[in-house]
């Protein structure tokens, strides 16, 4: 299998909400904790678009590379999960996350961020699959019940695609073929390509016989 | 002596409340998405245990849900 990941079709999404709804219903997630949310880009201009944002499991997942005390771990079908227990909630992957993806309940001691909450692909964490104490820590573990992510499977439209990336980009490419337009896929190349947003482009070796 | 030792007990099962859960660093293992779940929510006619097929479900599971193309044909 190839690695899990979303693809978010700006041509089709009509901002309901209907993927945030389902995912706070399908977690029962706090007030003020939101794991997916629905952005809308250019808004006002005509042609405005919207996509649904959440965390986008990175293939170099820039929140692992600066959490202080290791807390986040990959399945092995490319999954970024943490662990709560071991989750500080320093706010550092906050900052590093292009997608605003980590969220921090509010409601700690003296209104003191708690421990980190964000989209675990409905993966669940570290507890037993489907376990109680999985459920209140993560929210539920969809894959384990051989299920795909609840937001994806609620989009009235199916513009939010979710699930092993070779069928993902399959039907996502059949769908710009045939529409023969709308083939931008946003946050696909920050969290997947292995050039990172801001990065410096790496230096391509010279062909040989190219001109100078 | 007796009310001593009665009265020390009832101290120690008070402050037992106190304590608080045990914590692990590092990551635990995690359990495999594909060895199921027993809480009862599982697809029914898959179930858990075999990388395969819990693969394919997956994939099937995708292209029904969200390949409308397939399902509704040009």
């Amino acid at each position: 299998m190839a690695r899990m990941k979303f693809i978010c079709d700006a041509e089709r999404c009509i901002e309901c909400n209907g993927c945030v709804t389902a995912c706070k219903n399908e977690h029962e997630l706090p007030w003020g904790v939101n794991r997916r949310r629905v952005v809308t880009l250019n808004d006002g201009v005509p042609g405005e678009k919207s996509i649904s944002v959440a965390c986008m499991h990175c293939s170099d997942a820039p929140c692992m590379a600066v959490c202080p005390v290791n807390c986040f771990y990959k399945t092995d079908e490319g999954v970024v999960l943490h662990d709560k227990d071991v989750c500080i909630g320093c706010g550092y992957c906050s900052y590093a996350c292009p997608f605003g993806a980590p969220q921090f309940p509010g409601q700690g001691t003296f209104g003191m961020r708690g421990k980190m909450d964000k989209c675990t692909f409905c993966a669940g964490g570290p507890e037993a699959n489907g376990s109680q104490a999985e459920f209140e820590k993560y929210g539920r573990n969809r894959l384990a019940e051989g299920k795909l992510p609840a937001c994806a499977e609620m989009c009235s439209t199916k513009a939010l695609l979710a699930g092993d990336g070779d069928v993902v980009a399959d039907i996502f490419r059949n769908r710009v073929v045939k529409r023969n337009k709308g083939a931008e896929v946003w946050g696909w190349g920050t969290a997947y390509a292995s050039q990172q947003a801001g990065q410096a482009p790496t230096a391509q070796p010279a062909q040989p016989g190219a001109k100078k | 002596m007796k009310t001593r030792f009665a009265l020390c007990s009832l101290c120690l099962m008070l402050l037992s409340a106190c304590v608080e859960k045990d914590q692990v660093l590092g990551s635990k293992k995690d359990a495999p998405a594909f060895g199921g779940t027993p809480n009862g929510f599982s697809v029914k006619g898959w179930q858990g245990g075999d990388k395969n097929s819990w693969e394919q479900q997956l994939r099937t599971r995708g292209q029904y849900g969200m390949n409308d193309h397939l399902r509704a044909p040009d």
